[in-house]
């Protein structure tokens, strides 16, 4: 029995007079992988920013529509965005570590919730830098600064540092698309791992990691939803014409 | 196309000779300026000259109380100046939303940046000593403390003088703090304000300091606004005083009182002295003194601007 995790009905956004979401409900089950691939500039970032209420922080940005995440309105005027956002990862694109130290970069979340033991610190380090699949490769450096780490380990620091916050969403906007062959199928097999634990919505241009990585597949083409499916089901006989283009690359 | 041949661009040729010409030229003049000071200011300088009092009229002695005056002014300045001009600077780089009004405020800054520094201390005068200093005695009941020209006014002056320089580079520290690190931040779930505080700032302060320093270095060679405002000629006291916590003592300085300024005091040497040309060694050697002051200040703010762009991985 799966369980539903997030629910979007009837969404609308806008930025200015500019519609960059039209009208996408969708369901998102939980301990699951949903991937979104679309053409770019088709609102992939933009929806997954709606579900962290990242789009706040833009001036001329309007959204209409219902976001229920278990359950939870989140766009209620009642509701205590830094605490959903507490209650959600979010790894981007570009690596974007702080000029801080290893350690300083993963507990900046748990800091923020007042943990300072240092001994409870040193423990959340431990455990979300093995999570992220990279403690052996920081445990030794962990005073050094982050930005000394190669790409690819920064963003699976980025990963450990999203996870530091305990959350059960993680939202990746293209986590794997600066990395080299190496760096991505860790990345791969991390999501294959935190499954268990999480509720993870990756972004991707690469269909063959849609494929590997996820168990839903969503179609973005122009701000709309065009299908959303089981992947096996998207890569092999998808319901809509546009969506079987798009996979085969015959437009994009 | 003939690749082996070289084309000759003769006015290119011309004009990157000519700019180099006057470049030379600038740089010639600035160095005959200082080493004309160096040479002459050489002679006097000495430990005691750098903390003795002026004597004999003002024709022999050092320049001790000048500099503590500067310095002691400029330490209010930069009280007064720095918290005021880093907290307007993030209100409106973080908080204000883009508007007519921001817009406005954005070009106020630059255009008090273009006011002459008379205008300054004449505003000084009439806002800080007559409307401010007249009613802090009135409402506090303490005959004429605050009304009259003081270091305390001259300070708040400069303040303002140098608000806009403060500003400004705090603007430019906090705009180079990439959005990235603020959507990071802001995504593991910190307030705004904890975003401010633990992310934009610390990585901003290179930045601030530097422009805190171009600013004590402007302030340290003003004269103009200060003119009015408790800069004193010559003062047998320094502006101290002491205070008392039951039977310790502690000398402070007194914002209050009249102060030498060492920018003033070359305008007076050279021309309020009886003898302009007696003095003409002091002179050189108090302006060597405040050059060296400046350059060394403004030595220092490159040095920061510098390690601060490298480690912000620009240049
Ligand atoms: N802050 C913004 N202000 C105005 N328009 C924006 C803003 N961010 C995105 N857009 C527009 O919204 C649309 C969707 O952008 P979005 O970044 O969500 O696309 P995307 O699917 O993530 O593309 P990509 O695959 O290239 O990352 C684009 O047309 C973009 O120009
Ligand atoms: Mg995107």
């Amino acid at each position: 029995m799966k369980e539903l995790k997030i629910s979007v009905k009837n969404l609308y956004l806008k930025y200015g007079e500019k519609t960059a979401l039209d009208d996408i409900s969708m369901d998102i089950t939980s301990k699951q992988v949903t991937a979104f691939i679309g053409p770019s500039g088709c609102g992939k970032s933009t929806f997954l920013r709606v579900l962290n209420r990242m789009n706040d922080l833009i001036d001329n940005c309007s959204i209409t529509g219902e976001v229920l995440i278990d359950g939870i309105d989140i766009y209620d005027k009642n509701l205590d965005v830094v605490n959903l956002r507490k209650r959600i990862g979010m790894v981007f694109q570009k690596s974007n570590l702080f000029p801080k130290t290893i350690f300083e970069n993963i507990v900046f979340g748990p800091r923020l919730n007042g943990v300072n033991d240092k001994n409870t610190l040193n423990e959340i380090v431990e455990k979300t830098c093995r999570q992220a699949a990279i403690w052996d490769e920081v445990k030794d450096r962990l005073n050094e600064p982050a930005l000394s780490l190669s790409g690819g380990q920064q963003q699976r620091l980025c990963i450990a540092r999203a996870l530091a916050v305990e959350p059960d969403i993680l939202l990746m906007d293209e986590p794997a698309s600066a990395l080299d062959p190496i760096s991505t199928a860790k990345i791969e097999e991390l999501i294959h791992e935190l499954k268990k634990n999480y509720t993870i919505v990756i972004v991707t241009h690469n269909m063959q990691q849609a494929a590997r990585v996820s168990d839903y597949t969503a179609f973005f083409y122009m701000g709309k939803l065009i299908e959303i499916d089981k992947t096996t089901r998207i890569f092999t006989k998808p319901s809509v014409k546009q969506t079987e283009d798009y996979i085969t690359g015959r437009f994009g | 196309m003939e690749l082996g041949k070289k084309h000759k661009d003769i006015n290119g040729f011309i004009f990157i000779n000519l700019v180099r010409l006057m470049f030379a030229f600038l740089v010639g003049l600035l160095l005959l300026i200082i080493g004309i000071i160096a040479v002459n200011g050489y002679p006097v300088m000495s430990l005691d000259f750098l903390i003795s009092s002026p004597a004999n009229n003002m024709t022999e002695g050092g320049i001790g109380p000048a500099i503590f005056g500067t310095i002691a002014v400029t330490f209010f300045m930069v009280l007064l100046a720095v918290p005021l001009g880093v907290s307007a600077a993030i209100f409106l780089s973080e908080y204000a939303k883009e508007s007519i009004y921001t817009k406005i405020i954005r070009t106020s800054i630059n255009n008090l940046a273009g006011v002459p520094s008379i205008v300054f201390g004449l505003f000084g005068l009439g806002f800080f000593v007559l409307f401010i200093g007249k009613n802090l005695d009135e409402v506090l009941q303490t005959g004429l403390l605050f009304g009259q020209p003081a270091l305390l006014w001259a300070a708040a002056t400069l303040a303002v003088l140098v608000l806009p320089i403060v500003i400004v580079s705090t603007l430019e520290a906090l705009n180079s703090v990439p959005k990235s690190h603020r959507d990071a931040a802001i995504g593991l779930g910190a307030t705004k304000w904890q975003t401010i505080r633990d992310i934009v700032f610390p990585q901003a302060k290179p930045g601030i300091l530097t422009g805190t320093i171009l600013a004590i270095s402007r302030g340290v060679g003003e004269t103009a606004p200060i003119l009015f405002l408790g800069c004193a000629f010559f003062l047998p006291n320094l502006p101290v005083a002491d205070l008392c916590i039951g039977d310790y003592c502690i000398p402070m300085i007194n914002p209050t009182e009249q102060f030498m300024y060492l920018a003033y005091h070359i305008f007076i040497l050279s021309t309020q002295s009886a003898n302009p040309t007696k003095t003409l060694p002091l002179q050189y050697g108090s302006t060597l003194v405040l050059i060296l002051l400046t350059i060394l200040l403004n030595i220092t703010a490159i040095i920061f601007r510098y390690r601060f762009r490298k480690a912000l991985g620009r240049n």
